[in-house]
Order: C-alpha cells, then sequence, then structure tokens
C-alpha cells in the first residue's frame, strides 16, 4: 500500500467548460490529459493524499490585493473566483494542519495580474498567489511569506504587487525577458526602495535544462530562502519550461520539476502555465504531486524523454552561473542597497506604460510612493487605460505607520473631488476597502 | 412470481412476491461453512407448496466471494502487469504470482513501448508450472487502448481455464484499481462458478427452471452467465438488497436517508428520487480498492448489540460487539439492553438487562431508567451525527466544471427510511430529535430479500471518441471503431445507448424497464498549434439502479393497506 511521507492536499480544478477562447492555450483541453494520467496513477487513492473541492473566492478577498476597474465582477469571470477559490482552500487545509502541503492544480492562472486589473494580461486577470497570501494574513496572522515563481514567464504580475512589500519575499526564475513575454524580469529589478531585495529576478537563457534550474534553485533559491526564514513557501508552479512547451524555448522535464519542488518544499504549489498540455502536463503534475506527497518520481517521464539530447551547452552553463552570482550579490547587499535607495528621498515616483495582451488594453500609470523611514510606505496609483478609465488608487500597506495612514486618507479624500471616474483605497491594517 | 433470497452473515432472507405483494418469506440460519445448504433449504422453505411453474424469476444475493476476499481464501492466480512511465507498477502487488512486464501505452492510448512476446511466454510457462489456471492481465491506460492486454491475451492462448482482462471490468481510469479488481474477478471465478453451477443444478432437479440473477453491489442485477465473467461484482451486495429494499417504501421527489440498524454495525445510503446514489469510484472491500460499481454506503460500528461503555463520565457506544444483548445472554450492556429497561422489548431475560444498565448507570451515577434513556439518545445522536458527515462527504466531492461548481448542487435528505431489529423504537426518538420524515420500513426484516427480488438490471457504457485519430472505443464492449472527422457528440450518445441496450439485454433486462440515462458527456477541442485537429468525446450512459415495474407495485400497494 502506498503511503504519502508527507500528507498532501490537492484541489484539482480543470474548468472544462472555460476557455478563452476555443483555440487559445488556455482552453478547456488544457488539464484534460491531466486528469486522465493522474487518475489513472490512481493518486487520489494514495494513503496520505487527499482531494478537496475548492470554494469560491469571496470579493473581499480579491478586493484585499486589486484595484479592480470598473470592479471585481466585471473583471473576474466565473472561473476565476474558482481558481481563486481553491488556492484559498489549498492554503487553509495547509493552516488547519489537515495536510502538511498543499498543491492548487487550477486554472485560469494569475501570475501576470498586477495590483491595478483593467482587464487580462498574459492569460491572467486576477493573481490567484497574491489573493491567498494576504487572506492567509488576515486570517492565520502569517508574516513573512516567500514566492518562487518557476514559470518560465516573468511573474510580472505578483513582482508588481509585492514590490514594496519587504515582508513578501518573491524569486522569480524564468526565461531571459529579452526572448519571452514579458520582457521583464532582470537582475536589477529588485523592489522599490523600502523594499529592495525582496525580489530577486533570475534570467535564465533560452536552452536551460535540468541541471541549470537545479543549480540556480540550489545555489540562489535555497540559500536566500534559509537567510529569509519565510513562514511559509509557496510555489508559482508554472510547467512551461518544458521541453515540449509550444509557446517558450527551455529544456526543462518532468523528473527535473519534480526534483525542483523535493528540493523546495514548498508548503504550497500553485499551476501557474504549461502548455504543451500532451507531452508535458501529465508528466510534471504527476512528478510534482509524487514529490510533494515525499514519493518515489524515478519512474516519471514523458515517452520522448532524453536526457541527452536535452543537455544543455556549457555556454548556458556559464551564463546561469553569472547570472546566479550576480542575484546573490544583490541579496548579500540589500541592507546598503535599500539604505541608499532611500536616503534623501521623501516621495518615489515612478511612471510606467502596461500592455494588456490578452485583452489588448494599453494602461499608463503614474506611481507615488511615500519613502516612509518607519514603514514600507503609503502609495498611490494613478491610472488610466486606452478604454478611456481614469482612476486613483491608494494602497496603505498592512504594517502603516500612524502618518502613512493619515497620507493615505488625505490623498483618498484629495482624490475624490478630483477628475478620477473611480478613487480606491485599500486600508490593509484595517482590512477596510473603500471606493467612489 | 418471483423469488429474492439474501445470505447474511447470520441469516439468510428469502422472499416470495406476487403482483399483489408479499407472498411468503423466510428466515433461516446461515451456516457460513456451507452456504450451498443454505440457499437451497431458503429456497425450498420459500416456495413450499408452490408450483415452480408459476415462478418467473430468482436474484440471488451471497457473501460468498466476500467472504472468501475478507478471509483470504482465494484460491492462487496469476497476474500480468505492464506499467510502463509513473508509478512503478510493482508497488500495486496484490499477489505472489505477480508479474510486471514491459510495453506501455500513454494517455491518448498510443503505443510507446511494443509487448515483448518472449517475456510472456516465459511467464505462461510459469504460471503453467506453478499450476495456475486463471491469469489476469492488466495494462496501464488499457482503457484508452486495450491492444496490448489483447495481445497478451492471444500470447497465453488456451493453455488456462479462464483470463481477465483490465479493460474488460470497468471503462474508468485508475491503474492500481484496475489491477484489483482484475486480481479480485480471477481470484473469486472459480469459488462463484462452482457455488452458482451447483445452485442452477439442484434448482433443474426440482423443477425449477428459471433465469437466475446475480444480485451486484450497485444493486442491480446480472444474468446468471453473464456473471461468469464478471464475479468480483457480486461483491458487497448485501448492504445493497437491503437499500433496493427500501425503495419501493420511499417517497417520490425527494430525498432518502437510508438506516439499516443491525446488531454490530448500521448501514447508511441515500435516495435521490427512488433511485440510490452510487458511489463514483468503487468498493474497498478488506485492502482492495476496486472499479467494481457499488452504491454509496456508510458502515458505523453502532448497532443494537455494540458495547455500552462509560469514558470519563460520558456513554461510549461501539464499535465493537463483545457479545449478544445481556438480556440474550450476552455479558457487556449493549443499546438493546437499554431498550428492554426502557421497557419496550421484552421477549428476553429483563433481569440480566437491568442488571447491565445499572452497572452503567452506577458509573454515571443516575438510575437505570435514567441511564436507558441517556444510552439510546448517544446512540440515536450518534447515527445522526455519522449521517450529516456522510451527506457532508457527499456534498464536497469535488466537480471539474464551472456550472456544476457554481450551481452547487446539495444532497439534503428529508426523509429517513429505518430498517433492523429496533427500527421502530429508533424511529420514534428519530422524530422527536431530528427533522426527518422518519418512516419504518414494512417487514424491513427481509426487505433485503424483498430489494434483491425486485432489483433491475443495471450496466454502464463508457464511450471515447477521438476523431483526431478517428477512434472510437469502449473498452469494456470490446469495441474500437473507425469514426469519420465528423462524428458528433450527438452520434457518440446514440452510439452509446446502442452499445448500452445490447448490453442491458444481454445481462438480462427487461428491454421494457430499460431506464437509460447519460452520467457523463463532456466534448473538447483539440488543438495543435492553434488549429483545431479534431474532437475528443467522453460520454458514459447508464441503466440506473432501480425496481422492476409490476412486482413493486404490489409490494409498496399491500404495505400502505397493512
Amino acid at each position: 500500500m502506498l503511503q504519502a511521507r508527507h500528507k498532501t492536499g490537492l484541489v484539482f480544478f480543470p474548468a472544462f467548460d472555460w476557455a478563452i477562447s476555443p483555440t487559445h492555450p488556455e482552453r478547456e483541453e488544457r488539464l484534460l490529459y491531466t486528469q486522465d494520467q493522474v487518475f489513472e496513477e490512481g493518486l487520489f487513492d494514495i494513503e496520505g493524499i487527499q482531494e478537496f473541492k475548492p470554494e469560491l473566492v469571496e470579493e473581499l478577498d480579491v478586493k484585499r490585493v486589486h484595484f479592480c476597474v470598473p470592479s471585481v465582477g466585471r473583471v473576474m469571470t466565473e472561473s476565476h473566483f474558482i481558481s481563486a477559490g481553491g488556492a484559498k482552500t489549498i492554503a487553509r487545509a495547509v493552516m488547519e494542519k489537515k495536510v502538511e502541503r498543499g498543491f492548487a492544480l487550477v486554472r485560469p492562472p494569475g501570475h501576470h495580474a498586477m495590483r491595478v486589473v483593467h482587464g487580462a494580461r498574459g492569460f491572467c486577470n486576477v493573481n490567484i498567489e497574491a489573493i491567498m497570501i494576504e487572506y492567509l494574513r488576515k486570517a492565520y496572522g502569517i508574516d513573512k511569506v516567500a514566492i518562487v515563481d518557476t514559470d518560465c514567464h516573468h511573474g510580472d504580475g505578483t513582482q508588481d504587487i509585492y514590490w514594496h512589500d519587504p515582508d513578501t519575499l518573491f524569486i522569480s526564475m524564468h526565461q531571459d525577458g529579452r526572448t519571452l513575454y514579458p520582457g521583464s524580469g532582470f537582475v536589477q529589478e529588485m523592489g522599490g526602495p523600502t523594499a529592495v531585495g525582496t525580489t530577486l529576478n533570475i534570467p535564465l537563457p533560452p536552452q536551460t535544462s535540468e541541471e541549470g534550474f537545479l543549480y540556480a534553485i540550489e545555489n540562489v533559491v535555497l540559500p536566500v530562502l534559509q537567510d529569509f526564514k519565510p513562514d511559509i513557501i509557496i510555489n508559482s508552479a508554472g510547467q512551461d519550461n518544458h521541453f515540449t512547451d509550444p509557446i517558450t524555448n527551455m529544456n526543462f522535464s518532468a523528473q527535473g520539476y519534480a526534483q525542483l519542488t523535493s528540493l523546495l518544499k514548498p508548503d504550497i504549489a500553485v499551476l501557474e502555465g504549461g502548455y504543451s498540455i500532451e507531452g508535458a502536463l501529465p508528466y510534471v503534475n504527476v512528478g510534482i504531486i509524487l514529490a510533494m506527497a515525499g514519493l518515489d518520481y524515478t519512474y516519471v517521464k514523458e515517452p520522448n524523454y532524453d536526457p541527452e539530447s536535452i543537455r544543455q551547452t556549457a555556454q548556458v552553463t556559464r551564463r546561469i552561473e553569472s547570472v546566479c552570482d550576480q542575484v546573490m550579490d544583490v541579496w548579500k547587499h540589500r541592507e546598503s542597497l535599500r539604505k541608499k535607495a532611500m536616503t534623501g528621498k521623501d516621495l518615489e515616483n515612478r511612471t510606467r506604460h502596461i500592455f494588456y495582451d490578452t485583452d489588448q488594453i494599453v494602461e499608463n500609470q503614474f506611481e507615488t510612493l511615500r519613502v516612509c523611514p518607519d514603514c514600507s510606505g503609503v502609495l498611490k496609483i494613478d491610472s488610466s487605460s486606452d478604454r478611456g478609465r481614469e482612476i486613483m488608487a491608494v494602497h496603505i500597506p498592512r504594517k502603516a505607520c500612524p502618518r502613512c495612514v493619515e497620507l493615505g486618507y488625505q490623498w483618498y479624500e484629495t482624490a475624490k473631488k478630483g477628475r478620477y471616474g473611480q478613487v480606491f483605497l485599500q486600508d490593509r491594517p484595517r482590512d477596510l476597502y473603500l471606493e467612489s | 412470481m418471483i423469488i429474492g433470497l439474501d445470505v447474511g452473515g447470520t441469516y439468510a432472507d428469502a422472499v416470495l412476491l406476487g403482483p399483489e405483494g408479499l407472498i411468503n418469506f423466510v428466515k433461516v440460519s446461515t451456516d457460513p461453512s456451507d452456504l450451498f445448504t443454505t440457499v437451497l433449504t431458503g429456497l425450498e422453505k420459500v416456495t413450499q407448496g408452490i408450483d415452480p411453474l408459476q415462478i418467473q424469476r430468482l436474484v440471488l444475493s451471497t457473501t460468498l466471494s466476500t467472504n472468501a476476499i475478507v478471509q483470504k481464501q482465494m484460491p492462487p492466480v496469476g497476474m500480468i502487469v505492464s506499467g510502463g512511465p509513473g508509478v512503478d507498477a510493482r508497488l500495486y502487488r496484490t499477489n505472489d504470482h505477480y508479474c510486471v512486464v514491459g510495453g506501455s501505452i500513454d494517455h491518448r492510448g498510443r503505443e510507446i513501448e511494443p509487448v515483448n512476446a518472449g517475456e510472456i511466454r516465459k511467464i505462461a510457462e510459469t504460471f503453467k508450472k506453478e499450476g495456475l489456471a486463471r491469469v489476469g492481465v492488466v495494462g496501464k491506460f488499457s482503457v484508452r487502448n486495450p491492444s496490448h492486454e489483447l495481445k497478451i491475451a492471444e500470447i497465453l492462448g488456451d493453455r488456462f481455464e479462464k483470463v481477465f482482462l483490465g479493460h474488460r471490468v470497468s471503462g474508468n481510469l485508475n491503474f492500481p484499481r484496475r489491477i484489483a479488481t482484475a486480481f479480485l474477478n480471477a481470484a473469486v471465478y472459480p469459488i462463484h462458478k462452482n457455488f452458482f453451477e451447483a445452485v442452477k443444478k439442484s434448482l433443474e432437479k426440482k423443477g425449477l427452471n428459471v433465469p437466475i440473477h446475480i444480485l451486484k453491489a450497485d444493486g442491480g442485477t446480472m444474468r446468471f452467465d453473464s456473471s461468469m465473467d464478471f464475479p468480483g461484482q457480486t461483491i458487497l451486495s448485501g448492504p445493497a438488497a437491503s437499500v433496493m429494499g427500501a425503495i419501493a417504501f420511499a417517497s417520490p421527489e425527494t430525498e432518502s436517508l437510508v438506516l439499516d440498524i443491525g446488531g454490530t454495525t448500521t448501514d447508511m445510503a441515500v435516495l435521490l428520487n427512488q433511485v440510490p446514489l452510487l458511489n463514483p469510484l468503487g468498493i474497498t472491500l478488506d485492502c482492495h480498492k476496486t472499479l467494481i460499481r457499488s452504491l454509496e454506503t456508510h458502515s458505523i460500528g453502532l448497532g443494537g448489540d455494540s458495547a455500552v461503555r462509560v469514558k470519563d463520565g460520558r456513554i461510549v457506544i461501539g464499535p465493537d460487539r463483545m457479545g449478544p444483548a445481556m438480556a440474550y445472554g450476552g455479558s457487556t450492556p449493549t443499546p438493546t439492553d437499554a431498550l428492554f429497561v426502557l421497557g419496550k422489548t421484552s421477549n428476553g431475560d429483563r433481569e440480566k438487562a437491568v442488571q447491565g444498565i445499572e452497572s452503567v448507570a452506577g458509573a454515571l451515577g443516575m438510575d437505570p431508567e435514567q441511564a436507558a434513556c441517556r444510552i439510546f439518545d448517544a446512540a440515536c445522536t450518534q447515527i445522526l451525527s455519522e449521517a450529516r458527515e456522510m451527506i457532508r462527504r457527499i456534498n464536497s466531492k469535488p466537480v471539474y466544471t464551472v456550472r456544476e461548481l457554481w450551481e452547487g448542487t446539495c444532497v439534503k435528505p428529508t426523509e429517513m427510511l429505518i430498517l433492523g431489529g429496533p427500527a421502530q423504537y429508533f424511529a420514534e426518538h428519530f422524530r422527536e430529535i431530528s427533522d426527518y420524515q422518519v418512516r419504518v420500513v414494512p417487514h424491513w426484516g427481509v426487505a433485503n430479500a424483498v430489494g434483491a427480488a425486485l432489483a433491475r438490471t443495471t450496466c454502464e457504457v463508457a464511450l471515447l471518441v477521438d476523431t483526431e485519430q478517428g477512434i472510437a472505443t469502449a473498452p469494456e464492449e470490446g469495441i474500437s471503431e473507425r469514426v469519420g472527422r465528423n462524428f458528433s457528440r450527438d452520434d457518440a450518445l446514440q452510439k452509446a445507448f446502442e452499445l448500452l441496450r445490447k448490453k442491458a439485454l444481454e445481462k438480462g433486462a427487461d428491454p421494457e424497464e430499460l431506464e437509460m440515462e447519460v452520467i457523463e458527456d463532456l466534448q473538447f477541442n483539440m488543438v495543435q498549434g492553434f488549429y483545431t485537429t479534431g474532437k475528443n468525446i467522453r460520454v458514459k450512459v447508464q441503466v440506473q439502479p432501480g425496481l422492476i415495474r409490476g412486482f413493486s407495485q404490489g409490494v409498496q400497494h399491500a404495505a400502505s393497506q397493512a
């Protein structure tokens, strides 16, 4: 009788009746063969592996993270309420010790969704990990969180949400942004002035294979996690680094994903991308589930797996080593870098143009952060889209000092008298979300 | 007239039904070492004075296979298992002669590695030398493409008495369960065959030349001859018999909870509009998780003879039974003894019952009457709370579509049907402490046999169409056909219903009573690059469990007049 060494929970929600469009990679069929493989392997029968039915996420859970324009209901489909709810369900099962670890095998994904949401970008509408994490902070008093994003695309949405949060370590390893959507995620992107170093990017060259990924895990991710000492480790488990993925250029494998999972030991994994629905996902997911449960995955292999033919070149290896060195450099010097970034500044402004590829929306943002010596600083975002929507959004962070709270409300009141179609306020300390 | 006979652990119950209802019923003691005599005695007694020519059908339900499995008294079989990549197939070993072989098929049914004929021949020789007569052959994803199992069977040839192929036992995906199911079928086959052939022969000798049907765990029946291919489906038919017996008395348009309160356990099931809820995967018996279709039942260690103890000032009932109630010569107080103290039962030794309850009362610091009340209430409360838990579990079963999740259909029984010895006393108390409409099933003592007699033939067909590869497969039916690119979901449903009809009639169904329904209906666009290359259609249809019409009305009518 098979018995899991680590009691593992699974939310499996393939959304068999939901697609972005009939031939879109994010379509009904995406997890069909994964379901077949997982069912056929009998994984849900293994002693110590438990399946949970996802709940629906509540609007309040979404508002803790996002400014949805014009409203939560308009930017989320029925399926997003379930995929975010699935992540929440699995997180609760872990926190309530029903299971030791959990994996939300859900779709649609979320890691390209930023704090302000005008529509879908990179197949994502809302950030399901962030919604789950902020729920955990609210419901269980979790403080320090580490997110390790192993999707092939830079997790720019999650990065955006936690850019100014020194209590959330966000590490993204992905295919070099010069060669792949969304074109960001370089080593120099290391967080806002009050949170320098808690955003880390490890851009990997195309054709990185098992040894490269595992090198980055062992030489950057694990040592950084050891320093940071998070209360909980989340893995944004995209599966598009696979050698058969149709929209990326990496050479990772099911064996590699399973080993990565064994090394990382995430408390919670959440599925992100991965569009090789026949050749990769069935095997990668079986590998990840077995690895999370602490079971043997030696024989989990794709039919066409040949480690020799996908081995990375010496040049790729050197490139990876150099990138990892640079990232560790950022991490080691984060205190001094932060001091330098904050010195002499009262307000920090950022102008950004954000393109929503899935919904073809262009957004312009003007962001202002109070560089506060006592907290991570209150934030306001002036955002307008080419759909004619113009909003002001104020975010008072979870551990805001009294001055930042006060300033946040001042900004909110002032903006209400201004030209904006909508004005939002996230008062995280009081878990209060206003809008006018 | 029709006959239902259900052999349980302690008693065998037999009933004779006519269009007007229950004509005769008998209860005989079960001799576990001689079920054959038990069955024949039951049949003889229930048909006493009846012209055998008047009998139209006979349905049997026995613990024969179940006992063989639980007591691990199964003759040896050979297992040939091909796993390929994934979880190591050696971890699913079912028995001594268990060989993992090469060859593999992927999730789309494509061959990854061919069968190694030489390897199979060698195993066949070894099995032969070891004197094995029956073999199970199971491949991973054989329900997507059975060619490897068929190839292996071909190599085995006719050297063995019978070969059980994994893709024929169920259309569902679950490799480890398929292994266990094929194994159990192969293992109980000779026991099942010898027993029922003997029964059939003796009945023929007595001039009882009627179609014999065997009850399955899903509350349906199959014909004697087709049971030879699926003897494993007869395990745990007993609990199904009782549930089917309750159906005749369930209200239409209602969700009902069925409670069978026995000596050792209370068994629970749920009916939706008189149709029992099925377990989506299959039976778990002993250490075997199988793909054998069954009713969703839940059994708890709390019955009339459960041991009553006091722990930390609280009453604890069960989960064990130390023997009969003290009123019937036992040595541990039981809920039945409480009923004696409360004056609800009197056909035993009340003195002894009082003594038993006094010991409980002493520990609780109250008088025996009070203690008896408490015990009885605790038993009822615990049954209710377990029932709530079962319903919660049913409602928290995962679903995989947005529509189903948002609709959130929820089972909420409002009616309670009770069977078993103390049924009427429990019913009174359940009425007081719950919101259920509580009813006692008439003739509850033989409701299991009534259920067996009235059960209709059930079966299921799964059809998978892959228009990209141009194949339609119904693995259990041994069907794999070429289909055109335009084969549609409607075509698939029509095809599935055709197959189901054929299968049901073969298994002994009455063509007038084919209540066929769709239980799964999914269609996916298959896309390569950015172009649709085909459709993946998955349909499942079934004849749902239920009662044959003519006779069940008689039973209902007679009960309503009684």
